[in-house]
């Protein structure tokens, strides 16, 4: 039997290692599409996605790539998809806002602010009128929640009883304006518990924490028939877009960053296995594997073809 | 062959698709209610269940986003809005995620999705319950946008829209709704993305939009008896757009008017006086003329909102002044009218 905490350190690390490997390469201008970075929020992805089902489905928003390869393990398509090449799954259509692996059950995510909701909410009903026993989880931040379609979306989920989870990944601020100057409640846990919906919360960065939590949701979808939102805390490392820190652009304080990054859910998965007594070996190990995996998807990304210029023309209808 | 109206064709659509697909539902505000959108929905939630045929919340944008959904996990959604004006409220969700959800998966997902929205005009009605906004749609690339005129086209048209494995824009005119015709009683589909010669005729091409086809009918009654013959293109779809038998009959006829149920502004009749002008330079023998709703929003007093939209007068001044003619005495006609449609309250 696999050891759960070393698959889910593996997905935490390969996430992070992909992310450092784009600040690495971006420089070179040939990743011509804006990052919304993951970083900081790997606990979040790799906890609700290794929870779920592998046919259960996933939406997101632009920042992403934490869910896609949470959900999708797929380092080659996501590379080849960073650089726009032919070879990967939407062939220069969809960039680091617009993954999109609807059979690996990454249905999609959308660049519009809470977008994506009612569409998850949509898909959810449909499974449920075909009884295929799939859960939809949708992630979005906390600036989503400032949205109409938010609160609309979870109003038809509550009074349709669709089996949709709601991920809120609330890092405090959307893009550089914190929840402060935006909401006028203490609690979004607090209000969505009004509502005929499962609510449960944390603000754990421990990955194990997280599926634990996911694993209790689903439960609770199944058993209630009515859906469930998450209310998740993380820090963003870095800015909105782009692969840098922000600390000297004044909104927020490095020592905030520095709090958070003591409970970074990478480093802590790590210690929890090594206290747990898997060896240094075998982790050193897993690392080394990842690294591997992701250079060579990388290697492979690069060398890569683009497409040919009538790919535009392709997909805008079904034939 | 049986007659029966445009609303009766709508509702036998439906219910023909709805009993030979399960995953045919129909849902928005109002749709199983006793008014049922204006009888186009009758009896689909007796027959066919509150799961397949059911009401929403008001929440244009969301219910919008909800049927892609449902549509590319499998479903097959008709989210009916009874005015055009509402659905408005839903252009994130068109715009943004419906119109492109294909290219972005780089097609694979499918998006078989009817968006059904009714148009009108008259009685009151005001500026936000009176557009038509068919242009808007279909600039952008993604969807299909769809509007039938006669009975027969409803119904088949209907039909095939909730075959296609695309996003269609379905725009239904209220007044057309009592129009009577020979349709056919078993399922049948009438082809997107084909114009159709509504009236044969050798003199002027007129390209005319749902309800303006009953105005461009009459108007060619009314020359007919000057000698002057109109040929009348109904598009049907708007977007994609079959533009070659416009071409061909501007080419016969040397004239061409669009007359759209809509503002003229950046709207399809500039497209189809474009695509004239390009494809027809030197078979036209004068300019293209437009006809549309004046440029203002619409008001309510009868006798402005008779000055806001177009009818037949104007396309019978239209094809006068092409041919310079002098006018027609219309004093002993008559004219569609509100009155003579339908009289309210609601």
């Amino acid at each position: 039997m696999k050891n759960l905490n070393l698959e889910l350190y593996k997905s935490l690390s390969l996430i992070r290692k992909s992310e450092e490997t784009i600040i690495a390469y971006y420089h070179e201008d040939e990743m011509k599409t804006p990052m919304h970075m993951s970083m900081g929020e790997e606990a979040i992805a790799v906890g609700v996605c290794s929870a779920l089902d592998k046919n259960d489905q996933v939406f997101g928003t632009y920042r992403s790539h934490a869910i896609f390869l949470a959900k999708t393990q797929d380092t080659d398509s996501f590379f080849s998809e960073m650089y726009g090449k032919e070879t990967s799954l939407l062939r220069g259509k969809g960039g680091s806002m617009h993954l999109c692996a609807p059979e690996k059950g990454f249905m999609g995510t959308s660049a519009i602010v809470a977008s994506a909701i009612s569409v998850a909410v949509g898909a959810a009903f449909a499974n449920k009128v075909i009884n295929n026993q799939k859960i939809v989880a949708v992630f979005f931040g906390d600036g989503a929640v400032d949205e109409g379609t938010f609160w609309e979306s979870l109003n038809v989920a509550c009074l349709m009883k669709v089996p949709v989870l709601f991920v809120c990944e609330d890092n405090g601020f959307a893009v550089h304006t914190p929840k402060h100057h935006r909401q006028g409640y203490n609690s979004i846990a607090e209000v969505v518990s009004k509502f005929n919906c499962n609510v449960l919360k944390s603000d754990s960065t421990d990955v194990e924490v997280i599926y634990n939590l996911t694993l209790e949701a689903v439960k609770l979808i199944r058993k209630t028939q009515s859906p469930c939102f998450l209310d998740l805390k993380y820090y963003r490392y870095l800015e909105h877009v782009g692969v840098n820190e922000d600390f000297d652009a004044g909104y927020r304080q490095k020592d905030e960053f520095k709090k958070w990054f003591q409970l970074d859910p990478i480093k802590i998965q790590r210690e929890k296995l090594i206290s747990s007594g898997v060896s240094l070996d075998i982790v050193e190990r897993a690392e080394k594997e990842l690294d591997d995996r992701i250079c060579l998807s990388l290697k492979k990304a690069k060398q890569a073809g683009f497409a040919d210029k009538n790919e535009i023309y392709k997909e805008v209808y079904h034939a | 062959m049986r007659k029966i109206s445009y609303c009766e064709a709508l509702r036998e659509a439906t219910f023909q698709e709805m009993e030979r697909d399960k995953s045919v539902f129909v849902y928005g505000i109002g749709v199983p209610d006793h008014k049922n959108i204006f009888g186009t929905t009758t009896g689909l939630m007796e027959k066919f269940g509150s799961s397949r045929c059911f009401d929403t919340p008001l929440a244009e944008d969301t219910m919008v986003g909800f049927g892609l959904g449902a549509a590319i996990n499998g479903l097959k959604p008709i989210h009916i809005h009874i005015r055009v004006d509402f659905l408005l409220l839903a252009m994130n969700q068109l715009s943004n995620m419906v119109s492109s959800c294909r290219y972005t998966s780089a097609g694979t997902l499918k998006v078989p999705f009817v968006i059904r929205a009714v148009i009108g005009r008259g009685w009151g009605q005001g500026c936000q319950h009176s557009k038509s906004m068919h242009s808007v749609f279909a600039h952008i690339p993604g969807l299909k946008v769809v509007m039938p005129t006669t009975p027969k086209d409803a119904k088949g048209l209907l039909i095939a829209a909730i075959r296609d494995n695309n996003p269609i824009l379905f725009i239904e005119h209220r007044w057309l709704y009592w129009q009577e015709a020979e349709v056919p009683e078993e399922s049948f589909t009438v082809p997107i993305g084909k114009s159709n010669i509504l009236l044969k005729g050798k003199d002027i091409s007129v390209v005319a939009t749902s309800w303006m086809n009953v105005e461009a009918l009459k108007a060619a009654k009314i020359l007919k008896k000057r000698g002057i013959e109109l040929e009348i293109i109904d598009p049907r779809t708007i977007s994609p757009l079959d533009d070659q038998p416009i071409m061909d009959s501007v080419n016969k006829t040397g004239y061409c008017i669009v007359a759209d149920n809509d503002w003229l502004n950046c709207g399809f009749s500039a497209e189809v006086a474009a695509r004239v002008s390009e494809k027809c330079f030197g078979k036209l023998k004068a300019p293209v003329e437009r006809i549309g709703f004046t440029w203002t929003p619409c008001p309510t007093a009868r006798h402005l909102e008779n000055e806001f939209y177009p009818n037949a007068v104007d396309i019978i001044r239209s094809a006068e002044k092409l041919l310079k003619l002098s006018p027609t005495d219309l004093s002993q006609e008559e004219f569609y009218s509100h009155e003579k449609r339908f009289k309210g309250p609601f």
